[in-house]
């Protein structure tokens, strides 16, 4: 059972290189951006997988924190990005 | 080869793939993003060799903290590329700034693969007197009660990265309060996200500083969630960064480094020695030491996010 | 009883690699940044939550099976922020930022 759960943890972290390697390049800062939530969502799965199949303890409490970390650089780089434009335009969203 | 093996391997070679690629990445926010996932997926490498402490902090300062100092500058810096893409490194300052990576990674790598199966360590002598700690997690034992004298001076080392970013700023903004002064409004999905987020993350923070004398955690991963609900708050505009002369600011920034001297000096004379502990009593005395310490980094790593005053200081 | 258990957590989690594969998939595939990040938090999100749920019988206990539901519900709650964030930062600079 403990080398299923580590085959699908590699399995995972392959899906996130591929997804890494799409948008690490991609044209934009928009989508170099979505690698912190590729490799927050894929990282913390197979912590999970790595963490039930060897058995370490506290595993749990770095998953937890990874997770509450997860939307801060995207939080980050939206907050920077609209630091030079008028405060008139976060009304346009409405 | 056994899936445990394969996996590490698979792992490894990812992480070099990321780091290679930041190296190479075009252009400074590029080359930022690349350098955070590395950071992350070292979480995972840091899972694999059972330092369970390190990952923790390596996803709360890595993904948190220095995640947002450094995509938060390399946005900013964006515009600023343009202007400077003449004052490039020349060909010969690349060169040896690679040949001199290339040394001290060689040099390293060489070093531990050199390491006898037996390498040299004490890891035994710390475990065989844990239980006169009080504490449960060697890490914490190792940090708080072996060698306090470092991580005072680590702490300390924060308090001068604070002035040190403080003193940025012109003169007529010291004292004043980080950021620019302009209209600021709760921006509406980042406040639906910090309000929800940081009751959750306060709670998580101070969880993961108490369970950190017996399990994996401690001090400064605590302090570092929290610092993270504060930066969460102060990027929402639900809370305004506080003028850098208040009072009760400077004095929770010192309060870490402050205490745990005093309670290396008391040592002196209660215990009989600079550090020590007296027997029976060291777990409570931990403890309080680590809550100020986590009350200055809950309150350090912020300031250190914020920048520098930009605003001239209220009386 | 074991048995059962392990069947179901295969079940699951085996579920969870396939919304990965499924996002990644998506990732690679979609035309524009705003569909690439629809596959990526939704399925990526769907995967995890299929993951947990195979990995929560196998639990010590009801806390760790809390956490665990935590970790997802926190996840999501980021997933969620980070997809609107990104998506008006695409709209606002443009497809090709």
């Amino acid at each position: 059972m403990s080398e299923f759960l580590l085959a699908t943890a590699g399995a995972i972290l392959f899906t996130v290189a591929l997804g890494l390697a799409r948008v690490l390049r991609g044209p934009g800062d928009a989508d170099r951006i979505m690698a912190m939530q590729l490799i927050g969502t894929g990282g913390i799965a197979s912590l999970l997988l790595i963490a039930a199949a060897t058995g370490a303890r506290g595993v749990d409490d770095v998953a937890l924190g990874l997770a509450i970390l997860a939307a801060f650089a995207s939080a980050a780089f939206v907050n920077s990005a609209e630091g030079e434009e008028p405060v008139a335009n976060s009304g346009a969203d409405r | 080869m056994s899936v445990l093996a394969a996996l590490d391997i698979g792992l490894a070679l990812l992480v070099f793939a990321v780091a290679a690629w930041t190296v190479f990445a075009p252009g400074a926010f590029a080359a930022t993003v690349g350098y955070v996932v590395y950071g992350l997926l070292l979480s995972l490498v840091w899972i694999r060799l059972f330092a369970v402490d390190v990952a923790l902090t390596e996803a709360a300062i890595g993904g948190g903290v220095t995640g947002v100092l450094l995509i938060g500058a390399a946005a900013r810096l964006r515009q600023a590329e343009m202007t400077t893409v003449g004052e490039a490194p020349s060909g010969v300052t690349r060169l040896f700034a690679a040949c001199l990576c290339v040394l001290v990674a060689a040099a390293l790598a060489g070093v531990v693969l050199l390491l006898p199966d037996q390498g040299p360590t004490l890891a035994p002598q710390a475990m065989e007197r844990l239980p006169e700690t009080g504490l449960g997690n060697p890490v914490t034992a190792v940090l708080i009660a072996y060698r306090s004298f470092d991580t005072v001076l680590e702490k300390v080392v924060l308090v001068l990265a604070v002035v040190g970013v403080w003193s940025l700023a012109a003169d007529r903004y010291w004292g004043g309060a980080p950021g620019e002064a302009r209209a600021e409004r709760p921006e509406p999905t980042l406040a639906f996200f910090a309000q929800m987020l940081a009751p959750i993350g306060i709670v998580v923070g101070v969880h993961i500083f108490w369970v950190g004398a017996d399990e994996p955690g401690g001090a400064f991963q605590g302090g570092a969630i929290l610092a993270a609900m504060w930066i969460i708050l102060m990027m929402a505009r639900l809370t305004e960064a506080p003028q850098t002369n208040a009072f009760w600011l400077r004095l929770a920034l010192i309060a870490g480094p402050a205490v745990f001297l005093a309670a290396g000096v008391a040592g002196v004379a209660v215990a009989g020695g600079f550090f020590a502990y007296p027997s029976g009593l060291a777990k409570p005395i931990i403890l309080f030491i680590e809550a100020f310490m986590v009350l200055s980094i809950a309150v350090t790593l912020p300031m250190l996010v914020a920048g520098p005053p930009r605003r001239e200081p209220r009386r | 009883m074991r048995f059962v258990i392990d069947v179901f957590s295969v079940a699951a989690i085996g579920g969870g690699v396939f919304f990965f594969l499924a996002g990644t998939v998506g990732l690679l595939r979609f035309p524009d940044p705003l569909s690439r990040l629809h596959a990526l938090t939704k399925a990526d999100n769907l995967g995890l939550g299929l993951v947990v749920l195979g990995l929560l019988p196998r639990t010590e206990s009801l806390l760790g099976a809390l956490e665990l539901v935590a970790v997802w519900a926190l996840v999501q709650l980021a997933g969620a922020t980070a997809a609107q964030l990104i998506g008006r930062a695409v709209r606002r600079q443009g497809p090709a930022a």
